[in-house]
């Protein structure tokens, strides 16, 4: 399905350079004592862009003809709304709030 | 008729009509697509329980899982999707026995993973992180505690994804067999690059495995 049935090859070990220094980048970034947020963001960031390095490039979508990108594309659309969706859930302090509120009701009756 | 012309004659100017090699590929992105939903299911399920863990808590990854091991098996795994991406430009340019060679590494990769895998799994069982328990010791402390869940989950999502290894190695094996019987030509090749994309996929998902599970 490659546009004009003509496969331009891209350097195929300067991607596996990018992602090589990229898990490297990713192994460096757990050894200091960081912040969970930035930890998360940094090490996020990193695995998205080599999965986009793999997708793009050792699984030709760059090539591909641009309905089958928007196919491939769509699950992972499916899946950043499946982590808003879980948000409610995900946020540790709504979880505590939802447990400390039927003591509050506890202690009020008992007056 | 004259209706339909019109139709083609516009396919044709924006995008090449589907041919039956062309099939194959769009049928196994679908396919991947519907995994990449199956893992995104699991991996989110991981993150909920991880967050509702509340006051039990999470054990912390690190003081369970060897990363350098692991460093070790994504290293591994993209190496393998390069000696698999080698494959297909060698057949594509004709070269048939550069093909053989190229997906023999590739199998390699996937059983050497297979086994670190195993190794890592018959450790982690020996020191307790079994279904329904975590070791009472981690790497760092000298005690750890925490929910019972991360066992079932690692396995989950490790055991899942080692499945679909195993299954790659299989396909690649059956692949492998056809190109050494000479079925692959510059012109045939279709099958050796829709073997890649699964390949390649498997790949991708360990990518966001590791980072998941073993880092954060």
């Amino acid at each position: 399905m490659a546009q004009d049935g003509h496969t331009e090859h891209p350097k195929y070990m300067n991607i596996f350079w990018w992602l090589l220094g990229l898990t490297v980048a990713e192994v460096l970034v757990v050894i200091p004592d960081l912040p969970i947020a930035i930890k998360a963001i940094l090490l996020i960031g990193m695995a998205c862009s080599k999965a986009a390095l793999v997708a793009i490039y050792f699984m030709h979508l760059k090539f591909e003809r641009k309905t089958l990108a928007a196919i491939v594309i769509t699950p992972f659309l499916i899946c950043v709304f499946l982590v808003i969706m879980l948000m409610p859930d995900l946020t540790l302090d709504t979880r505590l709030d939802g447990i400390e509120k039927p003591a509050e009701v506890v202690d009020t009756s008992a007056h | 008729m004259e209706h339909a012309t019109t139709l083609d004659h516009t396919e044709d100017v924006y995008e090449p009509s589907l041919t039956p090699d062309s099939l194959g590929k769009l049928g196994m992105w679908v396919f991947l697509v519907g995994d990449t939903m199956s893992f995104g299911a699991l991996l989110a399920a991981y993150a909920a329980l991880r967050a509702g863990a509340g006051i039990v808590g999470w054990v912390p990854p690190d003081e369970i899982l060897g990363i350098n091991l692991t460093a070790a098996m994504t290293f591994l795994l993209i190496c393998s999707s390069v000696t698999m991406v080698k494959a297909l430009e060698s057949i594509q340019n004709g070269n048939v026995s550069r093909m053989c060679l190229f997906l023999g590494l590739t199998i390699a990769g996937g059983i050497i993973f297979l086994g670190l895998q195993a190794y890592e799994w018959t450790h982690l069982i020996k020191h307790g992180l079994t279904l329904t328990g975590i070791p009472e010791h981690g790497l760092k402390s000298a005690t750890i505690s925490g929910s019972t869940l991360f066992g079932p989950t690692f396995y989950a999502i490790t055991g899942f994804h080692g499945m679909h290894v195993t299954g790659g190695v299989i396909y690649l094996i059956v692949i492998l067999i056809h190109g050494l019987r000479g079925r692959y030509t510059a012109e045939f090749n279709h099958e050796v690059e829709i073997v890649g994309l699964y390949w390649h996929f498997v790949d991708l998902i360990w990518i966001m495995v590791f980072t998941f599970i073993y880092l954060l």
